[in-house]
């Protein structure tokens, strides 16, 4: 219980953003923080992989990909309605990850890094040759998906995504401890001990990758919706990194971590880009230097020490 | 599709498959022997390309521009195995992702800040550089004949040394078994050390060679190497041979793919319908090969001896 | 008596080296079937082609009358067959009991099940207990498996193979790198298990094969050279020189 306390925190505190932006940062902040939970989406879905299996993904941001130019492309098709578009880009996401989860899962250890980087690129180049869809210029979307009225409250967006992330981060925490969650953790130390006590471990990894694809295609629906554009670079490789920063930042496996790493990555490039245009040259070594110096991330921070 | 344009486009896939062997090879060196996995390889053909634009504008001179970018890039691999890399041997290889990824991120825009981000055009050396008959009607680029020319030479001097010499048989053992290089007494550290600055110093040729065809930009290695990563998860890690055999098996798919899968799937579909999933099926073109090699061999097509992946 | 699991004729080469050559063995029910040899023998490469870890080159499995010989690993440990392994194999970041748990889990249904916490499935807790109590492990519960002792470890993988509720037992020398003083209460857990379960045993310990076998088949260079109860083995000519290290 003790773990899931700072993410719980951070609820309460996202759920009173709207309000507090009144006062400072109007929609700007609104919208800041609408991207940071969408990104912890995506996140918790990744951590299921890393934090859970051990199997590191380098190209998760495919599936935000898949999500966005699902709801992209259905409504420059005129096809509006919110369901469908979850529906289809469900779909679509449980189809991909069987297909690649399938191949890649094969492999273990760094040529699953490559294969997994490899497939995420394919998408990305796959979506910039969509030439009926804006290319590699991207897709702006003239009109939102219409969710029964839902959008249309104000702050309804935001508190629809809300909503989803503190779902999606309770049932994965169920999902953790329940049967299927040991299984990986277990497979995640010795898949061979869990073969031989009677575990198809393949088919519970291919399961879990499932799940996390389905869910970080959900928060490419939710991006797009959000920034009402979607383009190739929302799958590029450099967003795949993005997402095992976070997951690393927050720290990995913990119950609270991809929530407090996608607000601190937000806020950290936020910050250093108000810094300097070139914030990467300082994002880069600090990116070094909690790799090589910090272990466990921001949600160790908040666990008893242990003697 | 006339034979001779084939013919182009059959050099033009050998050409890139030249170039993504001397970036793939250095990449399945250090990671076949030390198990470090580098993202920031691809850094490396980027500098190459830009050390080469930079010293071709003070001395005037491509050969001398292309040796000195050698060494300035040689210099910069040691310098950050030195402050990075061999702080990571050790870690896992979700730690040796991440700082790799923050070495790019640093290096990509430290290539913006101090040359631009305008792209940046360089022309081969003078006797190498115009075109040179192919048929009646055809010219062909003499540079480009000459990269894969230099690129064979290197291929056939890499297999040499990986198996005639000591320290070609250490780097096989070491691909294959890496503790029982380092119990036989060899200075492990030093090993690592020539074979990652070997491995950059191709990279960074291979970017030297390549600024006169492509555009020289920030980020210009990004690309490449997840394609160099195709390239040896299909030849199977740590094989040099098997590196060689897929970089020219994705260089002629992905070239020919682009060249040729529009017009193919026009005999089947509508014209409209052929130009839209033409393209995007020609950029999975490697993709596919990749997982079909894959599916039914998942150690890659020439696993390095004893090695499991 | 009936076979529960037999080998016919079973072949395994790594190149050019031949580990398991042409053995047929079986085991029948009720009793324990010692399978012994010098070290290099091909006895652990045996026992990973019984569970399924590699695949023989020629010859067929058979466990309760069924052909496993293609079956995964899972597959065999589903239909009954349990192993533990020479180099002790657990979960070390989990707890002892939850070792224990996941070997029960297993035996209790699907595992496809995601949102009701494991530790509070009753099912699966009163199956973990029972096989701790009967390997009488049931004190230091909630420390990680990874820093028991090495005599509590090769416990627990025992206690782990009881809790899949197996209809055999394969163990790949329990008693490796156990001291003297342990290996005695260890052999009357031997002694123990076999009153429920047919039990394939490799060893060295040879006053615990001789204590609990009822019959020993002596395996050196893959090949069975002898097969017999344990006082045929012991006179057993070949056997002596071969592996016993007796060259009268």
């Amino acid at each position: 219980m003790r773990a899931a306390i700072p993410a719980l925190i951070a609820f309460v505190f996202l759920a009173a953003m709207p309000l507090l932006a009144e006062f400072w940062g109007g929609s700007y902040v609104t919208g800041l923080v609408m991207r940071a939970m969408i990104l912890a989406i995506a996140a918790l879905s990744l951590d299921l992989l890393i934090g859970t299996c051990g199997l590191v993904s380098f190209g998760h941001a495919a599936f935000l990909g898949i999500g966005a130019y699902t709801t992209g492309i259905a409504i420059t098709e005129g096809t509006t309605d919110l369901a469908t578009i979850l529906g289809i880009t469900i779909a679509i996401s449980v189809l991909f990850a069987l297909v690649t989860g399938a191949i890649s899962l094969r492999t273990h250890g760094v040529t699953f890094i490559m294969i997994t980087l490899a497939f995420g690129q394919m998408l990305f180049f796959t979506f910039s040759a969509l030439s009926a869809y804006g290319g590699d210029d991207g897709l702006t979307l003239w009109e939102g998906a219409h969710a029964y009225g839902a959008f249309e409250f104000e702050h309804g967006l935001f508190y629809i995504i809300l909503g989803m992330l503190i779902t999606i981060w309770f049932l994965l925490g169920c999902l953790r401890e329940a049967r299927f969650g040991r299984v990986l953790l277990a497979a995640k130390e010795n898949s061979t001990r869990m073969e031989t006590l009677g575990y198809g471990v393949f088919g519970y990894r291919l399961t879990a990758y499932v799940i996390a694809g389905v869910i970080a295609a959900l928060a490419g629906v939710l991006i797009a919706n959000e920034a009402e554009f979607v383009s190739p670079a929302l799958s590029a490789w450099q967003r795949s990194g993005d997402l095992i920063i976070i997951v690393v930042l927050g720290g990995m496996g913990r119950r609270s971590g991809p929530v407090l790493g996608a607000l601190a990555f937000v806020g950290l490039e936020e910050s250093l880009s108000s810094l300097t245009h070139d914030w990467r040259l300082i994002f880069g070594p600090l990116l070094i230097f909690i790799v090589l110096f910090a272990k466990g991330g921001l949600a160790s921070l908040f666990e008893r020490r242990q003697a | 599709m006339s034979s001779t344009l084939l013919l182009i486009q059959l050099l033009n896939g050998i050409q890139l498959g030249v170039l993504l062997f001397l970036i793939a090879a250095g990449l399945t060196l250090v990671f076949g022997v030390m198990g470090f996995i580098n993202l920031a390889h691809g850094v490396q053909y980027m500098i190459g390309a830009y050390l080469t634009v930079w010293f071709y504008g003070m001395t005037g001179h491509f050969g001398a521009a292309l040796v000195l970018a050698l060494l300035a890039a040689l210099a910069l691999a040691l310098f950050l195995e030195f402050a990075v890399f061999r702080h990571l041997y050790d870690r896992d290889h979700l730690d040796q992702v991440l700082a790799t990824f923050g070495v790019i991120l640093f290096l990509n825009q430290a290539v913006k800040v101090i040359w631009g981000p305008v792209p940046l055009v360089i022309s081969p050396p003078e006797f190498l550089a115009g075109t040179f008959r192919l048929t009646e009607n055809l010219n062909y680029s003499i540079w480009r004949i000459a990269i894969i020319v230099i690129g064979l030479a290197i291929a056939a001097l890499l297999w040499f040394l990986v198996t005639k010499t000591r320290i070609g048989m250490l780097v096989r053992a070491g691909a294959s078994n890496a503790e029982m290089v380092g119990a036989l007494g060899v200075d492990i550290r030093r090993l690592f050390m020539i074979v990652f600055g070997f491995g950059a110093m191709l990279a960074g040729f291979a970017g030297s060679i390549a600024a006169p065809i492509y555009s020289v930009e920030p980020g210009m290695g990004d690309g490449l190497l997840i394609t160099a990563f195709v390239v040896i998860v299909i030849g199977g890690i740590g094989s040099i041979r098997g590196t060689f055999i897929a970089a020219l098996l994705v260089g002629l798919v992905d070239t020919l793919g682009r060249s040729t899968i529009t017009d193919i799937l026009k005999l089947f579909l509508e014209p409209s319908a052929a130009n839209q999933i033409g393209p995007a099926l020609a950029s999975m073109a490697i993709y596919i090969l990749m997982a079909a090699v894959l599916f039914f061999r998942p150690e890659g097509l020439f696993p390095a001896q004893g090695r499991r992946a | 008596m009936s076979a529960v699991l037999a080998t016919h004729g079973l072949c395994k080469s790594f190149g050019a080296l031949t580990v398991t050559d042409d053995v047929s063995l079986d085991l029948r029910a009720g009793e324990c079937h010692a399978l012994i040899g010098p070290n290099g023998a091909g006895k652990t490469t045996f026992v990973n082609q019984l569970s399924g870890l590699l695949t023989p080159d020629a010859g067929r499995i058979e466990f309760l009358g069924q052909d496993i010989t293609t079956d995964s690993p899972a597959e065999r440990a589903n239909a009954g067959l349990a192993r533990t392994f020479q180099i002790t194999s657990i979960i070390p970041s989990m707890t002892l009991f939850e070792n224990v748990a996941l070997a029960a889990q297993a035996r209790c249904g699907s595992s496809y099940r995601f949102f009701r916490p494991a530790h509070k499935d009753r099912q699966i807790n009163a199956l973990a207990e029972k096989a701790l109590e009967q390997i009488a492990l049931t004190s230091r519960n909630d420390i990680p498996a990874g820093t028991l002792s090495h005599g509590e470890k090769r416990a627990l993988e025992l206690a782990m193979a009881i809790a899949q509720k197996p209809k055999a037992l394969l163990l790949d020398e329990p008693m490796a790198g156990i001291g003297s003083d342990e290996s005695g209460q260890l052999t009357d857990t031997l002694l123990m298990l076999k009153r429920d379960y047919p039990l394939l045993l490799i060893e060295h310990d040879m006053d615990a094969v001789f204590k609990v076998a009822d019959r020993v088949s002596v395996l050196v260079y893959g090949r069975i050279i002898a097969s017999g109860t344990p006082t045929e083995i012991r006179a057993n000519r070949e056997a002596r020189a071969a592996y016993l290290g007796d060259e009268t």
